[in-house]
Parts: structure tokens; C-alpha cells; sequence
């Protein structure tokens, strides 16, 4: 059980990712994904497909694909306040949330997503494809599953030059139907590798529910194929994640190789944008019931609390300022990564 | 001096550039003690640094892309170019995208090794030439020696290389000997060697395709000289010293055993053409034909450029009327 002013560093974390993600609807034109509410669902993918909402021009300094991570604050947090910053992540779609909690900068995520010279990828990589080597952050991915083999790299490489460094592989319950997991899971268990899968089974892969996309609702026990320890842990309860993760950091950084851990969470909001695209919105209400952030604050000080949001807003603050004051890219300079 | 074959040279370079430098590790299918490809390199740093995989493209080539971005420098090896369908997304979309998706902030220093080709009798599945593929994906290299002193000294370039670069080997090569010095030498990736000089038409070549092209230019020495060029790497490819030779004899031929259409011929083509190099004949690609690789002889036969195919394709184009 982490300690008070471990608690609190688990909501700075949660508050910075959850905070982050409201201050893009300043920028990212969500109402284009509003006015689609109420159409056929043929019109509406059409509607979304041909959008305009990806120009930057129509939806503000933000464009492109933006997928949310609201609602699956507690798993990020829990996972990354065990790693240092020569530890490996690799994200998903859903990046936003595992680079902030590996302590990727706000300022610099702000500035990408508005495609500024100033972001941590420079401009170059987006919503999906945050990077940053300082912090072990070896990108979201915008290939489902892609990013569970890349995780092992920095595994390998560490174990290679005898460090006790480890990575964690952070995909959904759509990335967990590809085959690279399972490729990823023989060799990690195979050879040891100090991997975390962390599987954040949110129920959804884009609009495809899980309970039509696996035959069994659980999906730890397929680790036990691979003589792997799998842990089912509530994804809405940080201090639950927490402890999970610590062990399998643990497990990792002393040798005894991979975990796989299946988080049970839901994304609040819909797959893409900001707009719910969650067939059933009753199941939506019920889990916005546990929301994870406020499960932590009722465990806390109001007081404690306060300060926190504070901090936190001002942090905002001042990476908005930073991003909208980044220049954008010169055109000619893309040449560099020509050959 | 010295002779020694392709296979040997490559397995030297593996052996020079892993006692050179400790982040150098191999990695992939079927490398234990029965296919060492660089002799004795299991022997000696089984354990750690070279790795037999379980047969996982996709998950070796995506671990061996992620260790490269960690600072590692793998060689991964996939034992037929044919399989590396099952890891086009960590070559294709992750290790050839990384370094400019992160603004230059991350670099993924690996090389993909892997051998290709037909003419080996192994049919549709073993037998491909894919190099067009990499060609067309931006941030990849693409190595394709076409003798045992390219093939080690591209292979040291691309181990040195801070980029992804796919180095395709020739297994009808592999047994291919050669005199070479005693020691390191290093072969730039995107520079083109005149194999030999010529005056009445340029053939470009590379690979087993440079050997078949080289056997041509000599059969037909008594008719016509011809220029042979190995560009030796595809990306970057070296259209300087293309150029100039296609100047200077006024006829380009580009010869390989990839299918035509949408290849490699048709980019050198392209390349030079944009030049606008005066030509006394038409600019031509001799590939194989579009067709998936047949088994039997006389069908693989058919399929492939032959030295004839070759040789009347350059009798045509000197002969070549306006």
C-alpha cells in the first residue's frame, strides 16, 4: 500500500493525464464528431470517413485522429510509478496516458499534437506517435498490437548489458486478439525478458465489443499457455493496480521474467474523438460510476486534494502557453529524413 | 591476396564487426550450431549475442527494432526473404518509421539479412526477389551484393549504419569464391562499381543477375563491348556513375531477377531519364516475367533472365535502328 504522499503522486499523475485531455477540446473540433450523433450508423461512418474534422483548419490547432484515455487513468499511473526513466514503455492508440505517466512532458505533448516544432516528436509524429528517449518512452503505435514485440527490444537490451531495466508493452483488448502477442509472450517467457504486458481490456476494440471479438471475457489466463503469471486487477482502482504492477516490476528487475497483467477499465469516451460511440449508454453511466480519479480523491485529504488540482492547472497552463507559442515546423526541413 | 566465397565473406564481416564493436548481436531463425552464418559465431557467443529464435518473425524482428531504438545493433536474419511477409509491419511501418515519427529523436541501427532469389529450384515460397518492396518504403536501405567483396563490405556499412538497411544475399552466391585482400574494407552504402568497362551499352546488374550479366558481356566481347554496372545498393542508389556510364555508351539495359513491373529496373530507368541522358536505344528492363516462381527447370528457367535473354536484349538494343 503506497503511503500518503505516494497516493498523492498517483493523482498529480491521474490529474495531469485526465486534465490534458479536457484542454484539448479547446483545440480539437469534437463538436464535428457531436453533430453526427443521431444518423444512420451507415451515415454516420460515411460521414466521419469524409469528414473534414482531420483539417487542422476546421477543428482548431488540432488535427488528425485523436483517441482518448479518460476513464483509464488509474492503469498507466499505477504501472509507471514503478518505472524509472531507463525503464521502456511502449503505448497504443491511446498514448496520451501511458507518455504523461512515464513522465513525458505535457508542454511537449501539447506542442505535438498541435504539430509544432516544440513537441517532443517535433512535429513529426502526432497523437499516436509520441516519443521521448529521456523518459523511456518508445512511442504510442498506430498499428494494433504492433508495439508488444518493440517492448521487448529495450528488454533484451537491458538484460544484454546486464542492467535490471524493464519495459512494459501497454495495449488493449483488441491488440490482445494479434498474433504478436502471443509471438512476444513465448519469447519473453522463453528467454526471460523483463516484459510487463499490461492488457487494458476497456471492453472495445475501436467499435468492436469484446464479448463478440474473445470467446471467454477473461483474458490473463491465456498467459498461463506461456508459463507466464497472469493477474486480473481492477483498472478503475489505481492503488490496486499499483500493487499488481509492483510485484511484476519486481519479478522483472530480479530475473524471473514477464507478467501479464489484464486491467479491467472502460474508456469514457468513444474511439476516436471525443464523443461517445458506445453502443450501450447505460453500461457507459454505470461505469463513469467509477471513475478512477474520484476513487482516489475519497481516500484523501480535500485539502491535499486542492493543492494538487492547483498545481496541476498551472502546469496546464503553462504547457498551453509553451505549445501555441511553438513555431510549426519549416516545411523543407522533412528533407533531413530523406535518402 | 587471397581467395574466399560470398558465404565467407559475409560470416567475416558478422565475426569482424561483433569483436568490434560489443552492442552487435545476431538474431533469428535457424542460426543455432547446424546454419551458423558466420562460422563458429555460436560457438562463440551463443548465450548472448547470437540468439536462435523460435520461429516468430514478427516477434524477433519487432524485439530486434525495439533493442536498435534501446541503443543495441542487431543483424536479424530471416532465413528467406520470402518470409519476411510476417514481419512487413515491424520492418515496414515500425523500424523504417521510427527515426522520423519521433522528429530524429530515436534511431533504429539494424540490419535485416536475409537471402533471396530464385534459379534453386525451391518453388513459390523460397524463391522471391522482394527488394522493390523496401525500395518503395521510405526510411529503409536496401544492400544487394552481388560479390564476395561487396558482400562484406556492405555488410560492415550497414552494420555501421544508424538506419534500418535490408541486405539481400543471393543463395546461388553463397558458394561463389573470389580474391580479396587480407583485413577490413568497407564498401559505402550508394555508391555503384563498373564492374567492367565498355563502350557501346551500359548494363546495369546486380546480385546473381551481375554474374549472369558479367558471363554476357563476356560471350558477346567479340561483337560489342559492353559496360557493366553494379549499383550495388538500391537505396541510396547511386545515378551518378549510372548516368555517366549510359552517356558515355548511349544505351541502358537493366537486367534482374525481380519481376519487371514496378521494380527496381524501372526505377534506375526512371532515375536516369530524368537526366535526360541522350540515347541511341530505347532504355530497357529484362526481369522475370509476372509470374509466381514455378517449380520445375525449364518454367523457373523460363521465368528468369538467362545469359541468352541477356545477351539478345543487348544485340538488340546495339542494333537498335531510329
Amino acid at each position: 500500500m503506497p503511503d500518503q504522499s505516494e497516493m498523492l503522486r498517483l493523482l498529480t499523475t491521474m490529474l495531469r493525464i485526465r486534465g490534458f485531455e479536457h484542454r484539448l477540446g479547446k483545440y480539437y473540433n469534437y463538436s464535428a464528431y457531436a453533430n453526427l450523433g443521431g444518423r444512420r450508423e451507415s451515415d454516420r461512418t460515411a460521414a466521419l470517413l469524409t469528414s473534414t474534422l482531420y483539417d487542422f483548419a476546421s477543428s482548431g490547432m488540432i488535427g488528425g485522429a485523436v483517441h482518448l484515455y479518460v476513464g483509464q487513468e488509474a492503469v498507466a499511473t499505477g504501472v509507471c510509478a514503478h518505472l524509472r526513466d531507463d525503464d521502456y514503455v511502449t503505448g497504443s492508440h491511446r498514448g496520451h496516458g501511458h507518455f504523461i505517466a512515464k513522465g513525458g512532458s505535457l508542454r511537449g505533448a501539447l506542442a505535438e499534437l498541435m504539430g509544432r516544432s516544440g513537441g517532443c516528436s517535433h512535429g513529426y509524429g502526432g497523437s499516436m506517435h509520441l516519443f521521448d528517449p529521456a523518459k523511456g518512452f518508445l512511442g504510442g503505435n498506430g498499428i494494433i498490437g504492433a508495439q508488444i514485440p518493440l517492448a521487448l527490444g529495450p528488454a533484451f537490451a537491458a538484460k544484454y548489458r546486464g542492467e535490471d531495466g524493464v519495459s512494459v508493452a501497454f495495449f488493449g483488448d483488441g491488440g490482445a486478439n494479434q498474433g504478436t502477442l502471443y509471438e512476444a509472450m513465448n519469447i519473453a517467457a522463453l528467454w526471460k525478458l523483463p516484459v510487463l504486458f499490461v492488457c487494458e481490456n476497456n471492453l472495445y476494440a475501436a467499435t468492436t465489443p469484446q464479448r463478440i471479438s474473445s470467446p471467454l471475457p477473461d483474458l490473463a489466463p491465456r498467459a498461463e499457455g506461456f508459463g507466464m503469471p497472469g493477474a486480473i486487477v481492477d483498472g478503475q482502482d489505481v492503488l490496486a493496480v499499483y500493487e499488481v504492477a509492483g510485484e511484476a516490476v519486481r519479478r522483472a528487475r530480479s530475473g524471473d521474467g514477464p507478467t501479464f497483467i489484464e486491467a479491467k477499465t472502460y474508456r469514457f469516451h468513444g474511439h476516436c474523438g471525443a464523443e461517445s460511440d458506445h453502443a450501450f449508454p447505460d453500461e457507459c453511466a454505470e461505469w463513469r460510476q467509477r471513475d478512477p480519479i474520484e476513487l482516489l480523491k475519497a481516500k484523501l485529504e480535500p485539502a491535499d486534494v486542492a493543492r494538487v488540482e492547483a498545481q496541476v492547472g498551472e502546469e496546464l497552463d503553462e504547457a498551453e502557453a509553451f505549445a501555441v507559442s511553438s513555431p510549426l515546423p519549416e516545411a523543407n526541413e522533412v528533407e533531413r529524413f530523406a535518402f | 591476396m587471397r581467395e574466399i566465397t560470398y558465404a565467407a565473406a559475409v560470416g567475416e564481416a558478422l565475426r569482424e564487426e561483433m569483436a568490434r564493436d560489443e552492442r552487435v548481436f545476431l538474431i533469428g531463425e535457424d542460426i543455432g550450431p547446424v546454419r551458423d552464418p558466420g562460422e563458429d559465431l555460436w560457438a562463440q557467443y551463443r548465450e548472448r549475442r547470437v540468439w536462435q529464435t523460435p520461429i516468430s518473425e514478427s516477434g524477433f524482428t519487432g524485439l530486434a527494432t525495439g533493442a536498435a531504438a534501446a541503443g543495441l545493433r542487431p543483424v536479424v536474419e530471416i532465413m528467406y526473404c520470402d518470409f519476411v511477409t510476417c514481419c512487413m509491419d515491424p520492418i515496414c511501418n515500425q523500424a523504417a518509421k521510427i527515426t522520423l515519427m519521433s522528429g530524429g529523436e530515436f534511431h533504429v541501427p539494424m540490419v535485416i539479412k536475409t537471402p533471396a532469389g530464385g534459379g534453386t529450384r525451391e518453388g513459390g515460397h523460397h524463391s522471391q526477389s522482394l527488394e522493390a518492396w523496401f525500395m518503395h518504403t521510405p526510411g529503409l536501405k536496401v544492400a544487394m551484393p552481388g560479390t564476395a567483396y561487396d558482400a562484406k563490405g556492405l555488410l560492415k556499412a550497414a552494420i555501421r549504419d544508424d538506419g534500418p538497411v535490408i541486405y539481400i544475399q543471393h543463395r546461388l552466391l553463397h558458394p561463389q569464391s573470389q580474391q580479396v585482400p587480407e583485413g577490413e574494407w568497407i564498401v559505402p552504402l550508394g555508391q555503384a562499381d563498373v564492374k567492367r568497362e565498355g563502350t557501346d551499352l551500359t548494363l546495369v546488374a546486380y546480385s546473381w543477375a551481375l554474374t549472369k550479366a558479367l558471363q554476357a558481356a563476356e560471350a558477346l566481347a567479340d561483337e560489342t563491348s559492353v559496360e557493366v554496372v553494379d549499383p550495388r545498393t538500391l537505396v541510396p542508389l547511386d545515378v551518378d556513375t549510372i548516368a555517366a556510364s549510359a552517356a558515355k555508351t548511349g544505351r541502358l539495359l537493366v537486367v534482374h531477377e525481380a519481376p519487371e513491373r514496378g521494380g527496381a529496373g524501372a526505377e534506375i530507368v526512371r532515375r536516369v531519364a530524368e537526366r535526360f541522358v541522350p540515347l541511341q536505344a530505347p532504355a530497357t528492363v529484362l526481369g522475370a516475367k509476372p509470374v509466381a516462381m514455378p517449380y520445375s527447370p525449364p518454367l523457373e528457367d523460363h521465368v528468369l533472365p538467362q545469359v541468352e535473354d541477356i545477351m539478345a536484349a543487348v544485340r538488340r538494343l546495339v542494333a537498335w535502328k531510329q
